[in-house]
């Protein structure tokens, strides 16, 4: 296949940046889109021209280092996956893709595709974890949970921390993110101590970080690779109002 | 001449542990606050230490090369954790656990530190059900349970197939918060370079940030090794593409010896290689083989459909060579009778390089819901790789490099041979022997992290309560700092014509051929050879792009690329070495007439140690022998 692509190219976090062209021959249906740009770098390298920066590590949808803007959606036109489980096979030849970096205040670009995304860190240390220290806990039985409570925590649990819903929330929203975290925690018992302290300090977190509300639209449960479910958000919500309300 | 000491403490094997830290010696609270200590690598091991330490109230830096430690790839551990709990009154018990992994390492790990490991399985449970982790229960509301290879009870506990990133992230929070409390630093982006050795004690690392190109001096009383395994070496591999060798290769050239670097696992079950431009391979869980039967057709060749083929013309041939075990056999017996097949002409698909997982007959017997609950995840992440249905087909599976059991010897404290460096976690090499049994990489991270290093690092440490804090300014930095910027501009400088990556995907191909599955002592002095070939022509044909002083993923690569040289020759002399076959270390010339592995207890029951004698000059070869007193040995059988 020939593609076309326009990838965003930025040489620094002050660069203004812009859009470059590049003509790709000899792409393969078979390659992911990841080792499309690999095969692109390639060449660029041989020819003695700067590759394209970009992250990616697992590989297999699962560490959320390797999020693009693809065609101006998180991860490509498939749904459910992360940018590193997109195949060449949904594009066709002659097909020009657009490739960007995840916008938003909070994650500021470093070069070309690669941004930074430690605001994500600064969200969990700011309350997403259980205080016990090692050593401090009780036998892992003493404490039955209703199986789908369970399963609801593993659901939430599951946030790789790509940043696709705050890409894909006009408003650069982290709400998706946080609730996933502050929900997985606040419906498991061993969580529920420190609930309502977690849900004031991460949505304060949130705001400072510079991230923008929920105004509803969904976007981000559409764009979520892992299918994470607006219903934490709710749940975030309705701690939020428990541990400031009541 | 150097005398390994494994320092194992005296007494009953069931007592050793207690009997450790009892007695001990410990570093008050107030002067832990004066120590500061370097974690390289936070995965499961490496941010389990470090919030561990940091809730002790000593001072943690941690490096990672990764963005956030919450990406590193002990979050893509699939299947599960094992734990002496005994809740299915199965009859399993610290002992069984022990002896599992003594049986299904081949005889060739260390009995203190495995029991070790069986004894505090409990209290990793303990300490992530407490983190956390929304572990599989069952409608009781009680912990649920599965088996894995090469065991007969149901010890492993899982959260579907994500246990490693659950778990993973239960420890990446603790690290967070640390991180909150000021205790513990964060260093992101950061690729370790070198080590730094004063006067025999490791004193802190070279660094470059990855991001501006610095390289940077950082100082601390202890350094932790918590890098991973070196997997990669084989180019492709399950392991995240940037994972490497080169913290390992640093500290083994300033002096830690690396131990049995050939003792590298090769995963039954990975989705095959698909095409040429693949960067990895993708692992489907062992777990899969509790409900999947593997299978290839009788006949050779066989190009019908899987479905389309009979019951009476397939053979499940696990089942049939293994019959106690069947498909649950452990990871490197699976692996060879996969490579035997298919070497006999009989795999499928389009290369015939892979075989059948089928779970027709388990969903067939417990429907498809049932299996859904325990697979869903890996099921619908086989469809987004392939393109095919398991639930309709079987699986196409293949082996591919997953794990070294190898990596950097250490003592019952986990200190390598250098004083004041510690290696945990699949970056040491003590707890697996030769073959790393399923769910057991989690437990051992983990346990290293939260429960052993926080103890032995103490007994070290109380020694250097008088030492001030460490001085970037020493001469050593000085000396390390140049010789690792002098290693990257010689790397840009070379200036050839062939890319990073395709010295690696040949690097990769050699290892694969020649030190993979299989073994023989003229394939692996070719390989010798032709890595030797491949070096020279490395340094002097390679193409790095960019400058030193900048974001330059191409040279980061290359530093990695020339290290993964340096330990394919080292992992290639340790199997020669190593004159008999056991475990994941399958030497053709060392095998029963029915093609099972021949050990060779009387010459080779001891963990080879190699000590760095300079980049000319050939490692030397230092032997800890292995005595089992607490098991019988055996022939590992699994039929």
């Amino acid at each position: 296949m020939k593609i076309t692509l326009d990838i965003w190219r930025q040489k620094s976090p002050n660069d203004k940046g812009k859009f470059v062209r590049y003509e790709l021959e000899g792409v393969s249906r078979e390659m992911t889109f990841l080792e499309m740009l690999d095969y692109l770098n390639d060449k660029l390298i041989k020819e003695g021209k700067d590759p394209v920066a970009f992250d990616s590590d697992c590989r297999e949808g699962i560490c959320g280092t390797c999020g693009l803007f693809i065609n101006g959606r998180p991860n490509g036109p498939v749904k459910g996956i992360t940018t590193c489980q997109l195949n060449m096979s949904v594009f066709k030849d002659g097909d020009t893709i657009t490739v960007e970096p995840f916008r938003a205040k909070a994650f500021p670009v470093i070069k070309d595709l690669i941004i930074d995304r430690s605001s994500f860190d600064q969200l969990i240390q700011s309350g997403g974890f259980i205080s016990v220290n090692t050593g401090a806990a009780p036998e892992a039985n003493s404490i039955p949970i209703k199986k789908e409570i369970a399963e609801r925590a593993f659901d939430a649990g599951i946030c790789i921390g790509c940043g696709s819903c705050v890409a894909a929330c006009k408003n650069a929203s982290a709400m998706l993110f946080v609730s996933a975290k502050i929900s997985q925690l606040a419906l498991l018992p061993q969580g529920q101590v420190e609930a309502k302290e977690r849900v004031r300090t991460m949505v304060r977190e949130m705001d400072r970080l510079g991230f923008g509300n929920c105004t509803n639209t969904g976007a981000c449960e559409a764009e979520c690779p892992k299918e994470i479910s607006l219903w934490n958000i709710a749940k975030m919500n309705r701690e939020y109002y428990k541990a400031t309300l009541g | 001449m150097y005398k390994l000491d494994s320092k194992i403490p005296d007494g009953p094997l069931a007592e050793k542990w207690t009997r450790y830290k009892a007695t001990c010696k410990l570093v008050s609270p107030a002067n832990k606050k004066k120590l500061d200590i370097i974690v390289v690598g936070a995965g499961a091991a490496g941010a389990a230490a470090a919030a561990s330490m940091a809730e002790l109230g000593y001072n943690v830096k941690v490096f990672v090369y990764q963005d956030s430690s919450r990406r590193a790839h002990s979050i893509a551990s699939q299947g599960g954790i094992n734990a002496t709990k005994n809740y299915k009154n199965d009859g399993d018990s610290d002992y069984r656990l022990f002896y599992d992994m003594i049986k299904g390492g081949d005889f060739r790990a260390r009995e203190a530190n495995v029991y070790r490991l069986a004894e505090i399985s409990n209290n990793v449970i303990d300490q992530f059900v407490a983190q956390g982790v929304p572990f599989a229960r069952e409608y009781s509301g009680y912990l649920s349970n599965r088996s894995f290879g090469g065991v007969q009870v149901s010890r492993t506990f899982y959260a579907q197939g994500q246990t490693g990133q659950q778990c993973t992230l239960a420890a990446y929070q603790a690290l967070m918060r640390q991180i909150k409390a000021g205790k513990a630093e964060m260093y992101p982006r950061r690729f370790v370079l070198d080590l730094i050795v004063i006067d025999g004690k490791a004193r802190g690392i070279i660094a470059r940030n990855l991001v501006t190109g610095e390289i940077e001096r950082h100082a601390a009383h202890a350094v932790v090794l918590a890098t991973g395994g070196f997997g990669t070496v084989y180019y492709l591999s399950t392991l995240a593409i940037n994972s490497n060798g080169s913290a390992a290769m640093a500290a083994y050239r300033k002096g830690a010896f690396m131990a049995n670097p050939s003792m590298a696992q090769i995963h039954p079950t990975s989705i095959p290689v698909l095409n040429d431009y693949q960067a990895k391979l993708t692992l489907m869980s062992e777990s899969l083989r509790n409900d999947g039967r593997v299978w290839v057709p009788k006949n050779k060749g066989d190009k019908r459909k899987p479905n389309d083929i009979p019951e009476e013309e397939r053979d499940y041939y696990l089942e049939r060579r293994y019959p106690a075990f069947g498909n649950l056999v452990p990871r490197d017996v699976a692996s060879r009778a996969a490579k035997e097949r298919c070497d006999a002409g009989y795999g499928v698909g389009s290369t015939g390089l892979s075989v059948y997982l089928d779970f027709r007959d388990a969903i067939k017997a417990q429907g498809k819901q049932a299996i859904a609950a325990k697979y869903g995840n890996l099921f619908d992440l086989y469809t987004k790789i392939t393109g095919m249905d398991p639930y309709t087909e079987p699986m196409r599976i293949y082996p591919a490099s997953h794990y070294t059991m190898g990596g950097l010897w250490v003592d019952y404290h986990l200190m390598t041979t250098i004083p004041g460096l510690y290696a945990i976690g699949e970056a040491n090499f003590s707890d697996h022997g030769a073959n790393r049994l399923g769910a057991s990489s989690l437990l051992q991270c983990a346990g290293d992290g939260y429960f052993i290093l926080p103890v032995t690092i103490g007994d070290y440490l109380s020694s250097e309560i008088k030492t001030p804090k460490i001085p970037v300014d020493d001469p050593a930095f000085d000396k390390a700092e140049k010789e690792a910027a002098d290693k990257l501009k010689k790397l840009l400088s070379v200036n050839g014509s062939q890319t990073v990556t395709s010295f690696h995907k040949r690097l990769g191909h050699i290892m694969w051929q020649y030190s993979g599955m299989v073994r023989n002592e003229e394939g692996l002095n070719k390989a010798l050879k032709e890595v030797k070939e491949l070096r020279d022509e490395f340094w002097n044909d390679v193409k790095v792009p960019g400058k030193i002083d900048e974001y330059n993923h191409e040279l980061e690569k290359a530093f990695r690329v020339a290290d993964f040289f340096d330990l394919a020759e080292l992992i290639i002399t340790d199997a020669l070495q190593r004159k008999e076959s056991c475990g994941a270390h399958f030497r053709e010339e060392y095998q029963t007439e029915e093609g099972e592995p021949m050990r060779n207890d009387e010459e080779y029951m001891y963990v080879a140690a190699w000590e760095y004698t300079g980049d000319h000059s050939p490692p030397k070869l230092h032997k800890e022998p292995l005595s089992f007193e607490n098991v019988k040995v055996t022939k590992r059988s699994y039929k």
